[in-house]
């Protein structure tokens, strides 16, 4: 299972400001391990997030996204607004974590 | 190859263009600073945007579950540790290590006090942990933990102090080790870190051996390293050191490398404590 996510989110002026820190190794598939052997690619490839059921953010990430990733966006919208953040890598593994606007 | 010669030309034109930048930048400022501090301006400025989204927090947020959920042969919780202000006191706790601990007659950093009580509390095989290199096996979990203590203590002031006799020879061990030169390259810790103004590529190099500096230094550590994508602890950091120096590895949580700690720490009494830091 993957790790948790950091999930803030902070309303001012009908903006909610949304920070989401993951916890991904991002294998670009271009590193070798210490025997030489190539690690493989794996990596986030899509992330969603929702703001009471509705999708605010949609994003494709590629190898070149580093490792733990930062992502940080606004949207328009109102304090206790329910935010999930849902993320699927390349191996078919997937994590979701919630919180609310404040 | 074409490809090669694009870069090189794309390299060369960047040096071109940052030479023209700090030149006229030099220019600017003579009269307001002195030359010398503006080659790192730029870097503080990145170091601010990046500040928001420390990973660092990701290993807090491990090693508080760590921390409470009961674990190893015994099957106890951390909970009841002790890091100098009683059993199971987090907050503010890393401001006073290292410090002297009546109950193992020794000096101990954080790291090792972990050790101690991931040993006594829960039964782990301290022997293991101090073996199984950074980031591996229970080495990991401590790690996280370190994480966890020392953001319960940011913002606060650093209040470290040589008072026991045990804790004022530590101090003197750490300043010899300091100050001690040899290795391949011949140099000491005070090679680098002993002058104000000195500076690696961009990194500004604090001198350890002034209060200031040592707030800079000390303050700002354990600290996710970008540049490894992982979250270094003090041991680790002073463990990097010494291979920089070419010295033999030291043993996780030596006498030595704690003794080090405690030298800095010591001399950064007063300052503020901003770790877990985030650093290139």
């Amino acid at each position: 299972m993957a790790d948790p996510m950091r999930v803030r989110a902070a309303e001012n002026g009908g903006t909610v400001d949304v920070k989401i820190l993951m916890k991904h190794d991002m294998e670009s598939g271009q590193r070798k391990d210490a025997s030489g052997k190539t690690i493989p690619a794996w990596f986030i490839s899509t992330i969603n997030v929702k703001a009471n059921g509705k999708d605010v953010f949609n994003g494709q990430f590629g190898p070149a996204v580093s490792k733990d990733p930062f992502l940080n966006f606004k949207y328009k919208g109102a304090k206790g607004d329910k935010i999930v953040v849902t993320w699927n890598d390349s191996k078919g593994d997937k994590r979701t974590d919630e919180a609310t606007a404040s | 190859m074409k490809t090669r010669i694009l870069y090189g030309v794309i390299i060369g034109l960047f040096a071109v263009l940052q030479g023209c930048s700090s030149s006229a930048k030099n220019e600017a400022s003579t009269a307001a600073a002195p030359a010398g501090g503006a080659p790192t301006d730029e870097i503080e400025k990145y170091r601010a945007m990046i500040a928001d989204g420390n990973p660092a927090d990701l290993y807090e947020a491990a090693g508080e579950d760590i921390w409470k959920k009961p674990m190893g042969p015994k099957n106890v919780s951390l909970q009841k540790c002790d890091l100098g202000m009683g059993p199971g006191v987090v907050k503010g706790a890393y401001t006073q290590l290292p410090k002297y601990f009546k109950d193992t007659n020794q000096v101990q950093d954080l790291e090792s006090r972990l050790v101690t009580c991931m040993t006594k509390l829960q039964g782990y095989d301290a022997n293991e942990i101090i073996k199984a290199g950074f980031s591996k096996g229970k080495r990991k979990d401590l790690e996280a933990v370190v994480a966890y203590v020392v953001a319960e203590s940011k913002g606060m002031p650093i209040n470290v102090v040589a008072k026991h006799p045990k804790e004022k020879q530590a101090y003197q061990m750490g300043k010899e080790s300091f100050f001690y030169q040899g290795g391949p390259m011949d140099f000491s810790c005070a090679s680098c870190h002993a002058s104000n103004g000195k500076r690696i590529r961009l990194q500004d190099l604090p001198n350890l051996t002034e209060q200031k500096g040592a707030a800079l230094g000390w303050g700002y550590w354990p600290a996710y390293r970008v540049s490894s994508g992982t979250f270094w602890t003090m041991q680790r950091r002073l463990n990097d050191c010494y291979r920089q120096q070419r010295f033999p590895e030291p043993i996780y949580i030596s006498e030595d490398t704690i003794a080090v700690s405690m030298y800095m720490a010591v001399n950064a009494k007063g300052g503020t404590m901003n770790a877990p830091g985030l650093k290139r």
